[in-house]
């Protein structure tokens, strides 16, 4: 069957989409059970997938329960994201060692074989692409981060639910995705006729259907997909406003900062947990004998009092004004910066703040006009 | 060239922190090929005498004769360099700080009158100027070595003063007090441990002490949605950093 960017084909599971993509050479990452979450790690063989399982998220609440046994995907975004393959959390840049006549830098690239990222969700897709802009956007390449992204093939898996910490409907990034996959997967009715809708989504995606044991997709397959999507929008419960942007404008002093402040543990969950957030710290490093150094670059946050120290001392004591520039920027400033919101309403920084904090309620407090 | 003279001094402690610099193993012949380890009993017997440009001092301050002590180690180091939970915040002997050391002493020794000790166990910062302070019980290797090569190439050493939770998280360790529901002491304490407890699915137990502007408030409220009683929150707190002002406030409250 010859396979076009745009065409829609069925198979009856995902099994042989993975075997097609190892046996081409592909290092395929997808979701793992690991110690109780959804990670990120590479699979050999559809059968690491955590078929069966689901989530239980609500606001600094997680837990992986027995879901229906034969659904593939019934889960939703855990505690990694993908940003962990294209911006690690620990990158050394360059190691130096001394010389007869001076020194010698070694800035060799960490091996990236071309790696399929197998089970990427709306909101994650995204999310990654919010990443580009940042990594990568024609002033400024991270050369580093545009050659994994070069590397990678994108496996999108539709979402057919939600969790309640989920809110992509209102971010407009799902929880269905009409580009930015070569190929995209839909779970179509896991207790009955039980196929999934398979999405092309690029030449390479073409290619590698071409060789899958795949029908023609019907009418009723597309409604069933439809179906599925529009059902996980309807679950959601949380939400953004679409003008949340201008609202966070010029509200420096709200009262609402403190106010979280109070409850917020400044502990940089939410940003390292976020797909999005990008900060960093170098650090330099040299060994006992002064012959040999490194430059490491490492996940910072703006909840850390060091990240803004300069001379003389942190800008940002205060807990309420690292709250108020991550929420801000996150939400508001991000446009400016990147022309498009720095949210994609994942929920992970709301399933994943230990004390529960919820982003679209304290965004909307913030937004009222009474501050 | 001379090499810098290092001394290693013990006042009230385990010896925990001394063992991790033995434990070493791999940086041990670096180290003493970049310093002169002048006065280290745990290691040697021999002992040259001071002044000395570094010293390490591991333990807290619990009698009157550990106060005249520190002292002079102060009057001989160019650099002091407090090591371990002991030395920066009293340690666990600093569970006395709240209790009735009578008591204890009459509880414990079958003559309490042979002991002479002070009412509270000190950081060495309470009494004397402190270069640097290293957190833990005991300190992390990594982090004792990065300190002495920092300090030997004049140059500011990488001991983060950032949460638990962010090396839990940039080691792919998931939070387990949102997954599993288990009081976790991460974020009010200091990074630095290796993330030991959490990797293994066990809160942290504060091992680093407070981070800077630790919400401790925030965190026993959270404590007591996870069902802890008020003691059992307290108790969170009285641990190796029991004295630590954050701690030791936030036991006092809960």
């Amino acid at each position: 069957m010859q396979a076009a960017p745009g065409d829609s084909f069925v198979i009856s599971s995902p099994a042989p989409l993975i075997g097609a993509l190892v046996g081409a050479g592909w290092r395929v990452i997808g979701p793992q059970e690991v110690d109780g979450t959804i990670a990120y790690e590479e699979l050999r063989t559809a059968d690491d997938l955590p078929r069966g399982r689901t989530d239980d998220q609500e606001a600094g609440h997680y837990r992986l329960t027995e879901g229906r046994p034969e659904a593939w995907f019934d889960y939703v975004v855990g505690p990694q994201s993908w940003k962990k393959w294209l911006y690690p959390s620990r990158r050394k840049l360059w190691s130096a060692t001394k010389t007869a006549d001076g020194f010698e830098i070694d800035d060799r690239a960490e091996d990236y074989p071309k790696t399929a990222f197998f089970g990427v969700r709306p909101c994650e897709i995204a999310a990654i692409e919010r990443q580009d802009a940042v990594f990568d956007n024609g002033s400024f390449t991270d050369t580093d981060y545009a050659r994994r992204r070069a590397a990678t093939l994108i496996v999108a898996v539709q979402c057919a639910r939600s969790a309640a910490t989920c809110f992509c409907a209102s971010m407009n990034t799902g929880p269905h995705a009409e580009e930015g996959f070569d190929l995209a997967l839909t779970e179509l009715d896991p207790d009955g006729d039980h196929r999934f809708l398979l999405q092309i989504g690029s030449a390479q995606g073409a290619a590698l259907a071409d060789g899958l044991p795949l029908r023609d997709a019907t009418g009723d397959d597309h409604a069933t997909a439809r179906l599925a999507a529009a059902h996980a929008a309807a679950q959601q419960t949380r939400r953004l406003p679409a003008d949340i942007a201008p609202r966070l404008k010029g509200k420096e002093d709200h009262p609402g900062w403190q106010a979280v402040a109070e409850k917020c543990l400044h502990c940089a969950n939410c940003t390292l947990a976020c797909p999005t957030c990008f900060c960093s710290d170098v650090e330099d490093t040299n060994d006992l004998t002064g012959d040999h150094t490194e430059r490491w670059r490492v996940w910072d946050s703006c909840f850390s009092l060091d990240f803004s120290y300069i001379h003389g001392g942190a800008v940002r004591q205060d807990p309420a004004a690292r709250y108020r520039q991550w929420l801000t920027h996150k939400l508001s400033s991000w446009h400016d910066q990147f022309g498009s919101s720095g949210c994609v309403g994942c929920g992970r920084c709301i399933a994943w703040c230990p004390v529960g904090i919820d982003i679209t309620e304290e965004a909307a407090v913030i937004a009222r006009d009474d501050g | 060239m001379t090499r810098p003279k290092l001394a290693v001094w013990k006042f009230a402690s385990c010896d925990g922190c001394q063992l991790t610099l033995l434990d070493c193993e791999d940086e041990l012949l670096a180290l003493a090929e970049a310093v002169e380890i002048s006065q280290f009993l745990e290691a040697t017997s021999e002992i040259k005498d001071g002044p000395y440009d570094i010293s390490l001092v591991e333990g807290s301050i619990t009698t009157d004769h550990d106060l005249h002590r520190i002292r002079e180690v102060r009057a001989q180091s160019e650099v002091l360099i407090a090591i371990g939970a002991c030395a920066t915040a009293g340690g666990i002997q600093a569970l006395r700080n709240f209790a009735d050391v009578d008591g204890y002493t009459n509880t414990v020794y079958a003559h309490p009158d042979y002991i002479e000790t002070l009412e509270h166990s000190h950081a060495i910062a309470d009494h004397v100027q402190v270069d640097m302070e290293l957190r833990g019980c005991p300190v992390s290797k990594s982090q004792l070595i990065e300190l002495i090569t920092a300090t030997l190439a004049a140059r500011k050493p990488h001991i983060p003063n950032v949460s638990q939770c962010v090396e839990c998280k940039r080691a792919e360790t998931a939070c387990v007090m949102v997954s599993q529901g288990i009081p976790c002491m991460g974020p009010v304490t200091q990074a630095g441990c290796g993330n030991l407890c959490p990797k293994i699915g066990r809160g942290c137990y504060g091992c680093f002490g407070p981070v800077e502007h630790a919400n401790t408030a925030a965190l026993s409220a959270e404590f007591a949605r996870l069902g802890l009683s008020e003691t059992q929150t307290r108790d969170k707190y009285r641990y190796f950093n029991a004295a630590a002002p954050a701690f030791a406030n936030a036991g006092d409250r809960a």
